[in-house]
């Protein structure tokens, strides 16, 4: 019997030579991420009675989730974090303004194909983009981590989600992902491995294949993976190269030689087939993620905030297409557009092609690289009673910081249309 | 291990940040101030009234969305003695257990339970008691049980360290 990826990446996790869905294992992680919540897993480390950490190098702390600090116990939060960096000799740290923790893993070659990544945040199914295996886990499980260099995990059982054809004009990887979830539910994929293929999803973009296992962790899943090609290590080659200063071309064929790829007997628990060309924008309306429509049903809904950004939807594809929208045109009154790259590399690139100017003159706000509000810790959080819609991942009652708030999801494209309109807008119709 | 309690009874995919907001997750870092919060932005009448053993039970999925280990330790720190659900969020799950609070998957009890039934759970036995009504879970693994009675993965794991 073939094995499927999730099987193949735990069984090299866990230095054994096979494994089977169901087998519990204890996996050593490549990399251990976290992120503002660093200073409570440092609580909890050292209630373990450790003094150090086991492996230094593999830990990964970013900081994005309340970036700069929007209060004094933010920032007490966040010196705490920089204080235990210092003292344990933790290399990879990303201050502030660096970006979003899934982002800057992937800009700095942290992850690469193949490997584990744990972390304590539910996006970290993200790195899945290039043929990792990233599961979010607890608080306790990263101080765990800390001290021991492993975890328990259950090798997942797996599913196989495929896309064959080519994505009409003004549909996107993020209208895919919101119409998988949309038919399969909130616990569709719960507990599953997610398996993405198929000729729609090789023509994709490395930007747009990082939506797919970002939004998947709405569908309950532990961990989804997009089958690794050139696209990817072409990408993925400099970065290493730039970090480690080794050649390209070694960095290149090493992580290639890492990537995995599930067998073609392999045994999967379902399989869904799309064609992209029958595909058209949705909307994930209030308040669950699984609540999606075709963007037409609720086009024309007041909005009094469009967010563009996050992890899902903060990279540079998002704020050219955003930008495109938005070039001669102004944002409605009544309504604010609030733009955050997801990186400052995002940022950088962004300034240079002249989409900043864009979005500026059309009156969108550019706020720092992080999260911004899209959980609700500051910087564009929406009155009771008002509509935001949004790039992010989730629209849960009460996730942008107020429980009398209403979040539509859609792609950045239609975002930007409904800044325009102050209303949800089909970019096509503008 | 017995616990006994009144039932909470809620719906499908409850999920944490309607458990534990986020907006919370870097300003409150008192187990006890968590606990004031629990389920704030689900059920405002919950967090006043919860009694120790008192036992959640919901549909499906319950705990998705956030990894946020609050969610877990808010209920934990209001007394609640376990939650009963269809089926749980894999986070959520582990963050339980790590946490000392019993996660038990049981779609037959869940079904049949009410707001306001007293019921009692043997989580060696594998059983939810309603006066007569029995229903039976499979028993937790024994590092789940061993879990929970350290009160979570951080004294369990203190102790298996030696320190
Ligand atoms: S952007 Fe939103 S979903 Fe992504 S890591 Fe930050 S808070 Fe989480």
């Amino acid at each position: 019997m073939g094995k499927t990826f999730a099987e193949k990446a735990l069984a090299r996790a866990a230095g054994i030579s096979e494994v089977s869905a169901g087998q519990v294992i204890d996996a050593r992680p490549d990399v251990v991420l976290s992120h503002d919540n660093s200073a409570a897993i440092i609580q909890m480390f050292y209630e373990l009675g450790v003094k150090r950490v086991e492996y230094p190098e593999r830990l990964a702390i970013i900081l994005d989730h309340a970036v700069p600090a929007p209060t004094t116990r933010h920032a007490q939060n966040h010196a705490e974090i920089r204080q235990f960096v210092a003292e344990q000799g933790i290399t990879h740290f990303f201050d502030v303004g660096r970006g979003i923790c899934h982002q800057v893993l992937s800009e700095e070659a942290l992850i690469l194909p193949g490997q584990l990544v744990l972390g304590a945040d539910s996006h970290t199914t993200h790195s899945g983009w290039m043929g990792a295996f990233g599961a979010g886990v607890g608080r306790s499980e990263v101080a765990a981590l800390w001290a021991t260099g492993e975890l328990w995990l259950r090798v997942p059982e797996s599913m196989r989600v495929i896309l064959d054809g080519e994505l009409p004009r003004g549909v996107t990887a993020k209208d895919f992902a919101l119409r998988v979830i949309g038919d399969l539910g909130a616990d569709g994929g719960i507990y599953m491995s997610v398996e993405f293929s198929g000729s729609g999803i090789a023509a994709m973009s490395v930007a747009s294949r990082m939506v797919l296992p970002n939004m998947m962790a709405e569908m309950g899943v532990k961990n989804a993976y997009v089958t690794p090609d050139d696209r990817v290590f072409d990408w993925l080659a400099p970065r290493l190269a730039r970090r480690t200063g080794r050649p390209v071309e070694e960095c290149r064929a090493e992580i290639e030689a890492g990537a995995l790829y599930p067998d073609p007997d392999a045994r999967y628990a379902a399989e869904y087939h799309y064609d992209a060309a029958g595909l058209e924008p949705y909307i994930a309306c209030p308040h669950t993620v699984d609540n999606v429509v075709p963007l037409s049903e609720v086009a024309g809904t007041r909005v009094q905030q469009a967010f563009l950004g996050t992890c899902t939807n903060g990279r540079l594809e998002d704020i050219a297409a955003a930008a495109e929208v938005v070039k001669g045109r102004r944002v409605a009154r009544g309504t604010r557009f609030l733009v955050i790259p997801a990186s400052s590399q995002v940022l950088q690139a962004a300034l240079e092609r002249g989409y900043i100017q864009t979005l500026a003159e059309a009156g969108a706000m550019i706020g720092v690289p992080g999260c911004g509000p899209c959980m609700g810790n500051h910087m564009g959080i929406p009155a009771p009673g008002e509509v935001t819609i949004s790039t992010a991942n989730r629209n849960f009652r009460g996730r942008m910081g107020t429980r009398e708030a209403e979040i539509y999801l859609a792609n950045p494209a239609v975002v930007a249309a409904s800044a325009i309109k102050g209303a949800i807008t089909d970019p096509r119709e503008l | 291990m017995v616990t006994r309690g009144r039932v909470w009874k809620y719906g499908n995919d409850v999920n944490t940040d309607v458990i534990f907001p986020g907006k919370y997750t870097y300003t409150i870092t008192d187990r006890r101030e968590m606990a004031r919060h629990a389920l704030e932005d689900l059920d405002p009448n919950f967090a006043s009234n919860v009694r120790p053993g008192d036992v959640i039970v919901a549909g499906r999925n319950w705990g998705c969305g956030s990894s946020r280990e609050q969610a877990a330790i808010c209920l934990k720190e209001a007394g609640v003695g376990a939650v009963v659900a269809e089926s749980f969020a894999r986070i959520f799950y582990r963050n339980a257990l790590n946490n000392g609070l019993p996660a038990i998957i049981c779609p037959e009890a869940v079904a049949a339970l009410e707001f306001g039934d007293a019921v009692e759970i043997d989580l060696e036995a594998g059983t939810i008691r309603r006066g007569d009504d029995v229903w039976h879970f499979p028993p937790l693994p024994e590092t789940a049980l061993q879990l929970i009675q350290a009160g979570g993965l951080i004294p369990y794991l203190k102790r298996k360290l030696g320190r």
